[in-house]
């Protein structure tokens, strides 16, 4: 393979001799208003190549991929397949065509089976019965298993990206277009995609990929595009690239290196979970199992472990999303809090950031400012008698804005109009900027680009500076290693005794994921395998 | 060559705001073709329908009296909607208040009871029709019961019980066996805002429900939480709101704005108790409320227009021998496209050539 993998540089003319490109954009824009997300943009992609997109938060990736599949009309330009100029109407044309898509944010029915969600999102005649067998066999070949009969809501994340792909990969797409697929995914799921990746690369395929992890383009892909302010900057090999010299062409400049500030303090216990059980209250959900520690102020604790393990459920009972028989069970400011709705506990100092930004962390169809309230009402001042003080709220979002720098198209846009990685730092920064005496925060850094998740993660460090306890649920072993003082990991429901994280090798964490214990026996025996 | 239905990646804002004019020409179109197939002539129907009750002072004063209960009655659905409950059963809410409020009427009748009587009833009634909306309500969140069904049951229940009523315990003993009860005592009366006229204070009521609706709904922390329970359930619940408790709250405004709107309804231009004092109030406030967006304005602006369909079909009656059931058909035709049309918002038609491709290649 590696072999005969050609040498790409940014003017392919001899190398892809003879053959046009399969899918070309010439001048391709997108106006918002006044906002110009993709601005004259040209790109080529080649069958058998896998094509990086890469780009800061809101740099305008998805629109350009979302104009490729018909999904959003482009104000200019022209889009070329196998050399002839089309106008998509549609995604339904674009699939007809042999593009295929796997979304940003997943389009799944949470209450129907995998094999009915796939029926939906395809257009053939085919019956339901064939479609079924095929998905089995499709999901067989490329090695992604899928049992057809259970409804999403039952799945992971990694399962679920898994029907978007073979729900393509069932089109048989000439091109397929991922929108940041390992944002969500563990490294082993992430390792298990790129086995797949390549496979339909070596099929002859080409692949447009969109990731924010540069290592992981510089190892899969053979091409880079990279995006800024909507124009488009370079095309590139990222394999003659360094994962820095990649986010100086993204970001126009160097990137802020996180930095801890030195000797902090920790002090009285903020966030105590006293031999916390909870009995899942979805059929496939997980039973958390006496789960305990304790969170000072000045720390941060990482939760690692590979998603679907209890982590959900634990971010519930400790938001009091559900809550807990016993009050001792989850103490916050010293308060037993367990029966305390999440209302009450924000009013305690708690501050909270779910995995899903869209339809849990905002309301997508809501204005920012109206996000703002929707946690801010709480404790913020936003709410004077019943009333709401529309002012306050849209200082929050110009607050966020500007600390974060949440980039949009307008002052007050609706969530979901915003980037994903844009839309992140908005989620983030409106539970920062409360002053939290308690963090809780599933995945702070998913989808956001190596720029600002450098500001996220450096701004819970400074909220622990300041005497925040933090708690950070993470599958990126390195965010955690960067930030957290101690790392736990859960495994079916339970949480191991928190490692400093100097000793948290990964090796130890390997282990407490795949729910091996550290007794001294074992951890010896795997310090000397 | 297919017509499919294609979702929008963007929400069309435009076709929010034109959607329900849409509605109401597709409705005029069929109902002129309608008019036609029925041997009238279309023009002088759109005439007496559209036009006519709009000439003269007395059809002026019937529109506004007309919409004083779709208008109190669809602002409450409209709560109600927005969060994700489906109250289908104004009409009892508003049969129930109607009969609780008659009770105070027909008691105090014929004693000098004092100023309190109307107050007393109006109270009563709101309370009786809030009382009678929780059942389903309470229903639905103990038991998991369709709402939709058990609201919807319950106002055959009404009904009933309204009937039993005039015709048994409250008949008038002078009413020549008439099913009603006995002409309520002044006291017992909503005052008139003109003398002589029709327009009584229900209206300015309605009025104010609407100013108060957009208020909660526009300003304050209550109604953001029934937009969000609505639109993002477990955003909503992230931000500290419980459905179930909205449930049980929307429930209840409307049920008392319906029973409010039954007793007004009753001791306004009524005077008395009796079957059929709704001709389907508490069904129509259901199209007045998607009609108008669920916004309280736009609500104000539909009850108005359907009280127009309601006078416009007695007058083309009158005037042109026209069904008076043809309104209803009106009302159905018109809550029909207008659901339609909320789905091009989010949808767009697109046409389908399955050959074209095949076509291209071979050729
Ligand atoms: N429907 C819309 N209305 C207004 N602005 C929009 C809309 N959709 C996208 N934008 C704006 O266009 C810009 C580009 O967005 P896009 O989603 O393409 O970014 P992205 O490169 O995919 O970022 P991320 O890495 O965060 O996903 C953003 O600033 C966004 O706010
Ligand atoms: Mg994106």
């Amino acid at each position: 393979m590696q072999a005969h993998q050609r040498m790409l540089d940014p003017t392919p003319d001899g190398l892809h001799s003879g053959e046009s490109p399969l899918l070309q954009t010439v001048g391709l824009t997108k106006r918002y208003g006044d906002f110009l997300a993709n601005d004259s943009i040209d790109i080529e992609i080649w069958p058998k190549e896998i094509h990086a997109l890469l780009g800061e938060n809101g740099a305008g990736k998805s629109t350009l991929v979302k104009a490729i599949y018909g999904l959003i009309q482009p104000s200019a330009g022209e889009i070329r397949w196998q050399g002839e100029r089309i106008a998509l109407s549609g995604p339904s044309e674009a699939r007809s065509r042999g593009i295929g898509m796997v979304f940003q944010h997943f389009s799944l029915f949470d209450n129907l089976t995998v094999a009915e969600n796939v029926a939906l999102g395809l257009d053939g005649k085919e019956s339901f019965k064939d479609m079924s067998a095929r998905l089995e066999q499709v999901s067989k070949t490329y090695g992604l298993p899928l049992d057809p009969k259970r409804e999403v809501w039952q799945l992971s994340v990694g399962e679920r990206q898994r029907i978007e792909i073979v729900r393509a990969l069932m089109q048989d797409p000439k091109f397929l277009i991922l929108d940041e697929p390992t944002a969500v995914l563990t490294p082993q799921e992430a390792d298990q995609l790129f086995v797949v990746l390549e496979r339909l690369k070596a099929e002859g395929r080409a692949i447009l990929y969109i990731s924010h992890k540069l290592e992981e383009v510089k190892r899969l892909c053979d091409t880079a595009t990279i995006l800024r302010g909507g124009k488009k900057i370079q095309t590139c090999n990222p394999r003659r690239e360094t994962a820095a010299s990649l986010a100086r062409m993204m970001v126009g400049g160097e990137i802020r290196e996180v930095k801890a500030a030195a000797g902090r303090q920790t002090t009285i216990p903020r966030l105590v979970v006293n031999d916390l059980s909870l009995a899942p209250d979805e059929p496939h959900g997980v039973r958390l199992e006496h789960i305990s520690f304790e969170l000072k102020g000045g720390e941060i604790l990482g939760i690692a472990g590979v998603a679907g393990n209890g982590q959900d459920e634990l971010f519930a009972a400790l938001s009091g999303e559900r809550l807990a028989k016993d009050p001792g069970t989850v103490v916050i400011e010293g308060i037993a809090a367990g029966h305390l709705s999440i209302t009450k506990r924000r009013k305690l100092g708690a501050a909270f950031v779910p995995e899903e930004r869209l339809g849990h962390g905002t309301a997508p169809r809501m204005k920012l400012s109206e996000n703002a309230l929707l946690t801010g009402h709480a404790a913020s001042g936003m709410v004077n008698r019943g009333f709401i003080d529309t002012a306050a709220t849209l200082d929050t979002v110009d607050k966020a804005t500007e600390t974060f720098d949440v980039r949009k198209a307008k002052r007050d846009p609706e969530a979901a109009s915003l980037s994903g990685g844009n839309l992140q730092k908005f989620i983030v920064g409106r539970e920062i900027l409360r002053n939290p005496a308690v963090l809780v925060v599933s995945q702070p850094t998913w989808g956001v680009d190596a720029g600002a998740a450098a500001v996220i993660r450096q701004a819970l460090l400074d909220l622990a500076t300041a005497g925040a306890a933090v708690l950070v649920t993470s599958q990126d072993l390195d965010e955690l290693a960067e930030i957290a003082d101690r790392i736990a990991v859960m495994f079916h429901g339970r949480l191991s005794e928190p490692l400093a994280t100097r000793d948290a090798t990964r090796e130890k964490l390997g282990l407490l994921m795949g729910g091996s214990s550290l007794e001294p026996k074992e951890a010896a025996h795997a310090a000397g395998a | 060559m297919q017509l499919v239905l294609e979702k929008r990646a963007e929400r069309s804002n435009t076709i929010a705001l034109v959607s329900p004019l849409i509605a109401i020409g597709l409705t005029i179109v069929t109902m002129t073709i309608l008019f036609a197939i029925i041997g009238k002539n279309p023009l002088l129907a759109l005439h007496a329908y559209f036009i006519a009750p709009l000439t003269d002072g007395y059809s002026l004063q019937e529109i506004a009296v007309k919409a004083t209960p779709l208008v109190m009655i669809a602002i409450g659905l409209s709560l109600c909607y927005l969060a994700n409950a489906w109250n289908i059963g104004a009409e009892g809410q508003f049969l129930i208040g109607a009969v609780a409020g008659s009770w105070i009427a027909v008691k105090t009748q014929g004693t000098d009871a004092g100023v309190w009587v109307l107050p007393a009833m109006l109270v009563l009634a709101a309370a009786a029709g809030a009382l009678y909306a929780l059942i389903p309500a309470i229903c639905k969140v103990k038991f998991g019961a369709s709402e939709i069904l058990t609201s919807l049951m319950l106002v055959y229940v009404a009904d009933l019980l309204l009937d039993y009523l005039v015709r048994g315990p409250w008949r008038d003993p002078n009413g020549f066996n008439f099913p009603t009860t006995a002409e309520f005592d002044p006291v017992a009366t909503v005052p008139l805002l003109i003398e002589g006229g029709r327009l009584h204070l229900g209206s300015i009521i309605a009025l104010l429900v609407v100013a108060s609706a957009a208020i909660l709904l526009g300003r304050t922390i209550k109604g953001f939480e029934i937009r969000v329970v609505g639109a993002a359930p477990r955003a909503a619940r992230f931000g500290g709101f419980n459905a179930n408790q909205l449930i049980i709250l929307t429930f209840a405004v409307s049920g008392a704005l319906a029973g409010l709107a039954g007793i007004i309804e009753v001791a306004g231009p009524v005077g008395h108790l009796q079957p059929g004092i709704s001709p389907g109030y508490g069904f129509t406030a259901i199209i007045v409320a998607f009609l108008g967006r669920l916004n309280p304005i736009g609500i104000l602006i539909a009850g108005l227009f359907l009280a127009l369909t309601f006078i416009g079909g007695e007058q083309a009656q009158i005037a042109m021998k026209i069904p008076l059931d043809v309104t209803k058909v009106f009302q159905g035709i018109l809550l029909f496209y207008v659901l339609a049309c909320d789905s091009l918002i989010l949808y767009r038609f697109k046409l389908v050539f399955p050959n074209r491709q095949v076509a291209r290649g071979a050729g």
